[in-house]
């Protein structure tokens, strides 16, 4: 059948231009800084770890099983955080100091040291920058 | 592979071997029956087959079967069911068990003393020996059921049931409240820790002792949170002066000794006693404990700290 009204075909270098701010725009949507990195930190056993010291009985931490508790922050989408504990700069090398020895950083914060291992710190704070 | 913590199918004690032993005799002729059952259905699909007079089926597969089976069943059962140890204190030790919304009051007779030692969510048992268990209530009834080492017995308010535990080598074998008992029935667990005789005997008098004195100055200030914070309305701490009367909340004279806090709920450490003290409603919403409200975070620290090396 014929086409009684053809639609103008759009010129090339107009059709381009077009594509290419998609793609641009597309790319600034992806454009999220990646989760910092913990050197020597393996984000699936800080998850394990921070089921074993049962961070749960203060953090809701969706994907750690256990109880959920409310006496700290939820821990969901920590790796956006900007500060741990209300000041401290939220650095892959502060968090893993934080969760060695929560006092040292923050005398009379109501978290305890709860005898974590300097390596632990490093998977456990690898883990929650992954939380994004 | 590593032994399940509450399993009935991997019994450590004599009677739970038995029921277990019951179980698979059960699961079996099941399965056999199923089987059976099923190939003669998909026979009686068959085309062009004779079919058998239906008087034959109700008198041979609806009566005959059922009543050989059934009556084997319960004479096996029955005579096996003899073997199971007797309820009784007669021989054993006898450990006294109260069920509370939510959680286990546990009293042991201290032959040195005579007296009761009181400890809570935690039973200890010497190997190789039955242990009486008296179960009451003291407000709805609840369900001990420890898979491990024996079947439920229900705990009634206002009486005394008996639960044998034997267990025949040392390990930690998971209990579990097995009867609805309100909002926090599923936090009503309990470990039971089987100890080598002598060495439960240590534990033992070491429990009848009182609470140690605070040994470092966090340890003191936890000491005086404690009291400040009146913990002791409520908490039992034998050896702490103004601490040895109130029986509404587990007794904590030896808290830091146990596996778990809370019925099961939280592996003991400092970290978890301070979230449970901080905020027990978010973890087990409707325990009688209430949140602590005016309690700083340093405070908090020491309180976890004392709770813990009260071992």
């Amino acid at each position: 059948m014929r086409n009684h009204f053809p639609l103008p075909a759009p010129p090339l270098a107009r059709c381009l231009g077009a594509a290419g701010l998609c793609l641009v725009l597309l790319a600034g949507c992806g454009k999220e800084k990646a989760p910092r990195q913990v050197s020597g930190g393996e984000p699936a056993q800080g998850q394990r770890l921070m089921a074993q010291y049962q961070c749960t009985a203060c953090h809701a931490i969706p994907e750690v099983p256990g109880a959920v508790g409310n006496a700290g922050p939820p821990l969901d989408q920590f790796g956006r955080r900007s500060y741990i504990a209300g000041g401290i700069p939220n650095t892959p090398d502060n968090l893993t100091r934080w969760l060695d020895n929560p006092q040292a950083l923050k005398p009379g914060s109501a978290m305890p040291d709860l005898g974590v291992s300097p390596e632990e710190a490093r998977h456990m704070a690898a883990y929650l920058l992954t939380l994004r | 592979m590593t032994t399940p913590l509450q399993s009935a199918l991997h019994p450590a004690g004599p009677d739970a071997a038995l029921i277990a032993q019951l179980s698979w005799i059960l699961f079996g002729g099941a399965a056999i029956i199923f089987v059976a059952v099923m190939a003669l259905l998909a026979l009686s699909l068959r085309p062009n087959k004779r079919p058998i007079a239906t008087r034959w089926w109700i008198a041979g597969a609806g009566i005959a079967f059922p009543v050989v089976v059934l009556t084997a069943l319960l004479v096996w059962s029955t005579w096996r069911s003899a073997e199971l140890t007797p309820q009784t204190s007669r021989g054993a030790m006898s450990i006294g068990v109260t069920a509370k919304m939510w959680w286990w009051e546990v009293r042991y007779h201290d032959p040195a003393s005579g007296r009761e030692v009181v400890s809570a969510n935690e039973i200890r048992i010497p190997t190789g020996r039955p242990v009486y268990v008296g179960l009451t209530s003291t407000d709805v009834i609840h369900s001990l059921w420890i898979p491990a080492l024996n079947g439920k017995m229900d705990t009634v308010p206002g009486r005394v049931n008996g639960l044998t535990l034997h267990a025949d080598k040392p390990g930690i074998y998971r209990g579990q409240c097995a009867e609805y008992c309100g909002a926090q029935h599923a936090r009503m667990a309990l470990y039971v820790v089987a100890m080598a005789p002598d060495e439960f005997a240590r534990w033992l008098a070491r429990e009848a002792q009182p609470a140690q004195a605070p040994s470092s100055a966090l340890v003191e200030r936890g000491r005086a949170a404690f009291l400040e914070q009146r913990c002791q309305s409520c908490h039992m701490i034998r050896g702490l002066a103004g601490a040895e009367h109130a029986r509404l909340g587990p007794d904590l004279t030896h808290v830091g000794g146990r596996t778990h806090i809370a019925a099961g709920t939280l592996r003991n450490h400092r970290g978890t006693l301070a979230g449970w003290i901080a905020d027990p409603q978010a973890i087990k919403p409707g325990a009688r404990m209430p949140a602590a409200t005016d309690i700083d975070g340093a405070t908090l620290q020491a309180l976890a700290a004392y709770l813990e090396q009260l071992k």
